[in-house]
């Protein structure tokens, strides 16, 4: 796999990210439903956060505040201080979906910021297709890439740009057990090697374990903070850890699961 | 028990793969790639000698010039035969050759058909030899027609669907409008236009424009309406800005609605076209059938007749080739 020689004084640097008193929510029907009740958290620069929580409960909307796709209802959030009034593209948020458009080949998709910017930089595409073992399907269409591959383009679409802050909404959430794997342990190579600050929402707790410096868990909507925990064991982490597995228990009984497990 | 089964099973389907007698397909693919190919040829003869050496019923033009036309398209498909360049297209030019035969005999020989609504195929010749200039001249009249209409009416029309798809203001303006002048067809508004417009060429465009604008509007919109948001939030989150998200992400995303409707866009201005110059314009293709019915000019209407059809299938073609162009990221798609 071809990496970049990238000097890291050239990287921007992580991104910080606060939230103060977030409340928001959806007029569904007429009727105002919360999604997000009172919620406060602060990412230090370069931190790996994991949002936990049960599904619907709000985690991608507030992504979604943080990326500054919506403006919250009340509350404020900042990035390194700044209050953030719309996207950006220090902060690059990959979906559920690999969202790939499928009007552009693979090279096409990864270079879609470069598009954007107006500036043509084929090192820098080259450079993050060949991060995510792509190389070779650069004139692929997206149709004709598997499931862990497209999200693979999307990745390297993401990265492209240096993010300061990338955003993960259930990245691996579709992806079959094995490639799934894959991926995580790249992921992790990833931010490790670049150093930018991750927020990641998961339901998966081992998911969470494995990658994550700190794991925040989220009760069910509208979403607040039940837990706040740092995760200070080593990398690689082994899923038969005894830490991990006893944190895995604690957390699924602050998510309500004691019996389940 | 569950071996003999299986055995069972395959033995047939295997003796049929490698015993079955293989000789009727490979009959066929004689039949395919030797048989018609050099056949084409000779049905061509077959019609030149017959409008070589039977007598005509009257008194034609070009009989003579016919024969010599039809003797070297039977030549061109001998040689193509040859260089095997025909055999797709072989069943095809052999049931033509005879089909012109066919007509050749019943009209031309034996008078079989009333006139003078039907001609003959050396009638039909004759136009060309003889009125192609103002034929070709009516076609490149209808094309500039044509051209201007639809290019106005579909520029148009991609603009105000992206509008409708994309601003709430727009749509509250312009769907109204849209809805109660669109479905209108635009015949009706002929008799207003040539009064409204200060020239029947204008009336006409204006006409053309609204005929094929409508579907292309209608389409877009849906095509721009049906734009996965996430489209969007990939793109804003890299800083795109409204440009960017209509010409790079909304146009696109909504190309194959858009090319659907562009589709049907140009039959509604191929309609509208004849019934212009049928009715205002004094020149084109419909404004020449018009003409040629009025002096019982028969053959000269067929032969209009086919140049409005091989120009309307061109420009179906072109428009699909472009498409296949365009569109050729999605994973299926029809060939024209």
């Amino acid at each position: 796999m071809v990496i970049a020689p990238t000097a890291p004084a050239e990287r921007a640097a992580p991104l910080g990210i606060r939230l103060c008193g977030i409340h928001h929510g959806y007029r569904i029907g007429g009727v105002f439903t919360p999604v997000i009740g009172d919620v406060s958290l602060d990412i230090a620069p370069g931190e790996f956060v994991a949002l936990l929580g049960p599904s619907g409960c709000g985690k991608s909307t507030l992504l979604r505040l943080v990326a500054g796709l919506e403006p919250p209802h009340a509350g404020q959030v900042l990035a390194d201080g700044a209050p953030v009034t719309g996207p950006g593209p220090d902060r690059i948020v990959m979906f559920q979906d690999p969202t790939l458009y499928p009007w552009r080949t693979v090279r096409a998709n990864v270079a879609l910021s470069r598009d954007i910017a107006g500036r043509r930089d084929d090192a820098a595409v080259d450079a993050a297709i060949g991060m995510v073992g792509l190389k070779g399907f650069e004139r692929a269409w997206p149709h004709q890439l598997s499931g862990g591959m497209a999200q693979r383009a999307a990745l390297a679409r993401a990265l492209v740009n240096d993010p300061r802050l990338l955003i993960l909404d259930e990245p691996l959430g579709k992806l079959d057990s094995l490639t799934r794997l894959t991926m995580q342990t790249e992921l992790l190579r990833l931010w490790q090697k670049r150093g930018f600050t991750v927020i990641m929402v998961t339901h998966d707790v081992e998911e969470a374990l494995l990658l994550a410096t700190r794991v925040v868990t989220f009760r069910p909507r509208p979403a607040g903070v039940i837990s706040d925990m740092s995760i200070d064991l080593p990398y690689p982490r082994h899923r038969d850890n005894p830490r991990l597995l006893a944190l895995r228990r604690e957390i699924l009984v602050r998510l309500g699961h004691s019996e389940d497990w | 028990m569950s071996g003999a089964e299986t055995t069972q099973a395959i033995g047939p389907a295997e003796a049929g793969r490698t015993h079955a007698p293989a000789t009727p397909r490979r009959a066929t693919r004689a039949l395919r790639h030797i048989v018609l190919p050099w056949a084409a040829g000779p049905a061509w003869f077959v019609a030149s000698l017959l409008t070589w050496r039977v007598p005509d019923a009257d008194d034609f033009p070009d009989t003579n010039e016919l024969a010599a036309l039809f003797a070297g398209i039977g030549v061109a498909l001998l040689a193509a035969a040859a260089l095997r360049r025909l055999s797709a297209r072989a069943p095809w030019m052999i049931a033509l050759g005879l089909g012109l035969a066919t007509w050749e005999v019943a009209q031309a020989k034996l008078l079989l058909l009333p006139r003078p609504f039907f001609g003959t195929p050396q009638d039909l010749l004759d136009v060309f030899l003889t009125d192609w200039k103002r034929l070709g001249d009516s076609l490149l009249h209808s094309l500039g027609l044509l051209a201007v209409g639809y290019t106005v009416g579909s520029t148009l029309g991609i603009a105000t669907g992206v509008g409708l798809g994309r601003s709430r203001h727009f749509r509250y303006w312009v769907l109204p409008v849209v809805r109660l002048v669109g479905p209108l067809p635009p015949v009706a508004l002929l008799p207003l236009a040539f009064v409204l417009f200060p020239s029947n060429w204008l009336a006409s465009e204006a006409l053309m424009a609204l005929a094929s604008g409508f579907p292309v509007t209608i389409l877009t919109w849906s095509g721009v309406a049906a734009v996965d948001p996430a489209y969007y939030d990939v793109a804003r989150t890299m800083g795109a800005r409204n440009r960017f998200l209509v010409l790079r992400v909304a146009l696109p995303a909504a190309s194959p609605q858009i090319f659907v409707g562009l589709f049907m866009g140009l039959g509604m201005s191929f309609a509208m076209l004849v019934i212009a110059e049928m009715l205002g314009v004094k020149s084109g293709l419909g404004f020449y059938m018009q003409w040629a019915q009025g002096w019982a000019a028969y053959p000269d209407m067929y032969a209009a007749l086919l140049v409005m059809s091989a120009m309307c299938t061109g420009l179906i073609t072109i428009l699909f080739r472009v498409r296949d162009r365009l569109l050729g990221w999605q994973k299926d798609g029809l060939k024209w």
